[in-house]
C-alpha cells in the first residue's frame, strides 16, 4: 500500500511545488515495473531466507520462535551435521562436486567437438545427426534411466561413479548451444586461411576456432554443471551405496528417515542450507563476466 | 597434388572425425536403451512350476500384453490425469510469469533490474529436490510463517499438503524453481529487437502496455513457442518434487506422477517389463502431446504471417 502512496505522491505534491524541485518519481522511475519485479525477487527469495534463518536455530527453537528470528544453534547443528555418520554429508558434498565438475568439462568437450563440426562444415548428413541428438532432449529421463540400469548392471557398472558420470557427458542441449555459438563465433574465412597456411583441421580446431569459442564454452559447462549436480532420478536409480550419493540424493535419504524423527529436521535443514551455497556462489562470481543471456543461445554480433 | 588430395580428404573426414565421441555416446546411452526398453516392453517373465530352480523363470515374448495392462490399470490414469491437472496450473502461471517479468525488465526507467533478475533467476541454481524440501518445510504447520501469520490474524489454516492444495503446493514448487530460467529466455529475445521497432509507436504515443501488448509479445512469440515446448515436457515427467514430498504427506502416493509409477513398477515391485512398457507410452504420449502443440503453433504464426499480422 505504501509504494501506492509514494506513486501518487508527487503528482499531488506537485501541483503546490516550492518543497518538491526534484523532477516527479514518476517520471524517473517506472514504479509498476519495479515493484512488480520486487516482489517477484521477494518470492524468489523467501525460502532461501528462510533456510539461512533456519538453519541457525536448535531443534526446539526451530518449532518455538518465530520463523523469521534467527536462533542460537548454528554451530551446534553444523556439529551435529559433522558427526552425522563420520560426517558422511561432506563426502556427499564431494561426489556432487565431482560429478558436476568432471561431467561438464567432458560435456563442454564434446560439445565443442559436434557444435564446431555441425556450424562450420557442409557435409552429407548434417542436419540428420543434429535432429537425431537434439532429439534427445524430448527422451523422457526415466525411459532412459531404467534400460541404463539394466544394461550397466550386465556390464556389472552399476553403484558406481561411472554409472552416473557416463550418461550425462552427452548434452543434447549443450550441443545445440554449441553449435549455435561456433556459428556465430567463427568466421568462415578465418578457418579457410588456416587451411591456406596448411594447418590440419585439428590444429584449426584447437589454435583458431576453439579460443573463439571460449565464452560460449563456459555457459554450455555452467549448463551441464547446474544439470548434474542438481539431478536426482539418475543417481537415485543406479547407486545404493551412499558413499557415493550425491547432494541430492543424500539430503532425500536424510529427509526420509527425518520424517519420522523430527530431531533429524534440523539436519535436513542445515544441510539443505549448506547445499545452496556453492551454486549460489558460483552465479554470483561468474556474472560479473558471463552474461545470463547467454544461457538461452543469446549471440552478441 | 597429392598434398591437395590429401588435404580435401582431411576437410571431408573431419566433421565425422569431430563427431564420433557424440555418436559413440549417444548410441550407447540413448539409442541402445531406448531400443532396449522397447524391446522389454514386448517381453515378460514365465514362471513354471514354483518358480524354483534354474529354468524355472524364464523371459517368453509377451506380445501387446503389457500394453494393454498398462492402458487399463486405473493407477496409471489418475496419475496422467493428476499430472495434467498439475500441468494446467504450473505451465500458464510459470510461461505468464517469466513473460511478464521479463517484459517489466525491458522497460525503460525500471530500477534495481540487475538485482532482481539474478534474484528471480536464482532457484535455477537449486536443485528440485532441495527446493522441493525448503517449500515442503514451508508447507508445514509447525514451522511455516505462513501459518504463523494465518493463525495470528485468526484465520483457518488450510492442509497445503492434501487434497486441492496439493497441486498447488506442488505447482508452486514448479514455478518457483522454473519461472527465472524462462524469464531469462524470453527476456533474451525481448533484448534483441531492434530499437526502432518502438520508435514509431512511441511517436504515434503508444503507452508501454501498448507497446507491449501489440509489438514486444508478437515478436517473442518464437521464444513463448519454444518455453511453451519445453515446459510441456518437463511437466509431463514430474518426479523429483513430489517424491521429496512424500516423506512430509501422506496424499503423496507412490504412483502420483507416472513417472513415479514407473519407477515404483521397476524397482518396487520388480517388474521391469510393465514399467518398460508404461515409459514407452509416456515417452510417446510426450512426443505427440509437445509436437502436437508445435504444430498448432507453427501452423497459427504462419497464418498470422500470411495475414500480415506481426509485421
Amino acid at each position: 500500500m505504501s509504494s501506492l502512496a509514494v506513486r501518487k505522491a508527487p503528482s499531488a505534491a506537485g501541483a503546490t511545488g516550492a518543497s518538491h524541485n526534484r523532477p516527479p518519481l514518476r517520471g524517473r522511475i517506472a514504479l509498476v515495473p519495479t515493484i512488480g519485479l520486487l516482489l517477484g525477487a521477494l518470492y524468489c527469495l523467501l525460502p532461501v531466507a528462510w533456510v539461512v534463518i533456519a538453519s541457525t536455530k536448535s531443534g526446539s527453537e526451530l518449532f518455538s520462535t518465530f520463523t523469521f528470528l534467527p536462533g542460537s544453534g548454528f554451530t551446534d547443528n553444523l556439529h551435529d551435521l559433522n558427526a552425522y555418520r563420520d560426517g558422511i554429508y561432506w563426502q556427499w558434498m564431494a561426489n556432487s562436486a565431482l560429478y558436476a565438475v568432471l561431467g561438464a568439462l567432458l560435456s563442454t568437450c564434446v560439445s565443442a567437438f559436434s557444435g564446431y563440426a555441425l556450424a562450420t562444415y557442409r557435409f552429407r548428413g548434417r542436419e540428420t545427426l543434429f535432429n537425431v541428438l537434439l532429439a534427445g532432449v524430448l527422451m523422457p529421463p526415466i525411459i532412459l534411466a531404467i534400460p541404463q540400469y539394466l544394461l550397466m548392471a550386465k556390464a556389472d557398472l552399476t553403484d558406481s561413479y561411472w554409472s552416473v558420470l557416463l550418461p550425462q557427458v552427452l548434452s543434447p542441449y549443450g550441443v545445440y548451444l554449441a553449435r549455435i555459438y561456433a556459428a556465430a563465433a567463427v568466421p568462415s574465412d578465418v578457418v579457410e586461411a588456416g587451411r591456406m597456411d596448411g594447418a590440419s583441421e585439428w590444429r584449426i580446431f584447437t589454435r583458431v576456432a576453439l579460443p573463439m569459442m571460449v565464452p560460449g564454452m563456459v555457459t554450455v559447462f555452467l549448463f551441464q554443471f547446474v544439470a548434474i549436480w542438481n539431478n536426482f532420478l539418475l543417481p537415485y536409480i543406479m547407486l545404493s551405496d551412499d558413499e557415493k550419493f550425491p547432494l541430492t540424493l543424500g539430503l532425500f535419504t536424510l529427509l526420509e528417515q527425518g520424517a519420522n524423527t523430527p530431531a533429524l529436521y534440523t539436519l535436513v535443514i542445515t544441510g539443505a542450507f549448506l547445499a545452496v551455497i556453492p551454486l549460489v556462489a558460483l552465479f554470483l562470481v561468474i556474472q560479473r563476466f558471463w552474461s545470463l543471456d547467454l544461457l538461452s543461445g543469446a549471440v552478441k554480433s | 597434388m597429392t598434398i591437395a588430395r590429401r588435404r580435401s580428404y582431411g576437410v571431408k573426414g573431419a566433421p565425422y572425425a569431430f563427431l564420433v565421441p557424440a555418436t559413440i555416446l549417444f548410441a550407447l546411452f540413448f539409442a541402445l536403451p531406448i531400443g532396449y526398453a522397447v524391446w522389454l516392453s514386448f517381453r515378460k517373465v514365465h514362471v513354471s512350476g514354483l518358480g524354483l530352480g534354474s529354468g524355472a523363470r524364464k523371459e517368453v515374448w509377451a506380445g501387446l500384453e503389457n500394453y494393454t495392462d498398462a492402458f487399463t490399470d486405473s493407477e496409471l490414469l489418475d496419475g496422467a490425469l493428476r499430472v495434467i491437472g498439475y500441468g494446467c496450473i504450473v505451465v500458464p502461471v510459470m510461461l505468464g510469469l517469466a513473460l511478464l517479468f521479463a517484459l517489466m525488465l525491458d522497460s525503460d526507467k525500471v530500477r534495481l533490474a540487475p538485482f532482481t533478475r539474478l534474484a528471480i533467476f536464482l532457484p535455477y541454481a537449486i536443485p528440485g529436490v532441495v527446493a522441493a524440501l525448503l517449500w515442503g518445510f514451508l508447507y508445514l504447520p509447525d514451522v511455516s510463517p505462513f501459518y504463523f501469520v494465518l493463525e495470528k490474524l485468526g484465520m483457518p489454516q488450510p492442509d497445503l499438503l492434501d487434497g486441492g492444495p496439493l497441486y498447488l503446493a506442488l505447482s508452486n514448487i514448479a514455478v518457483w524453481g522454473g519461472t527465472g530460467f524462462n524469464m531469462i529466455v524470453i527476456y533474451t529475445s525481448l533484448q534483441a529487437i531492434p530499437a526502432e521497432v518502438y520508435e514509431a509507436a512511441k511517436l504515434d504515443g503508444a503507452t508501454p502496455t501498448q507497446i507491449a501488448l501489440r509489438i514486444k509479445i508478437p515478436m517473442v512469440a518464437p521464444s513463448l513457442v519454444l518455453t511453451f515446448f519445453f515446459s510441456i515436457i518437463a511437466t509431463l515427467q514430474v518426479f523429483n518434487e513430489p517424491t521429496t514430498l512424500k516423506p512430509l504427506t501422506n496424499s503423496v502416493s507412490t504412483t502420483w506422477s507416472p513417472l513415479m509409477k514407473v519407477y515404483r513398477d521397476a524397482f518396487g515391485t520388480g517388474d521391469i517389463y510393465q514399467a518398460a512398457a508404461e515409459a514407452v507410452i509416456i515417452a510417446f504420449a510426450t512426443l505427440v502431446l509437445s509436437f502436437g502443440f508445435l504444430r498448432a503453433a507453427n501452423r497459427r504464426t504462419r497464418r498470422d504471417a500470411s495475414h500480415g499480422g506481426a509485421r
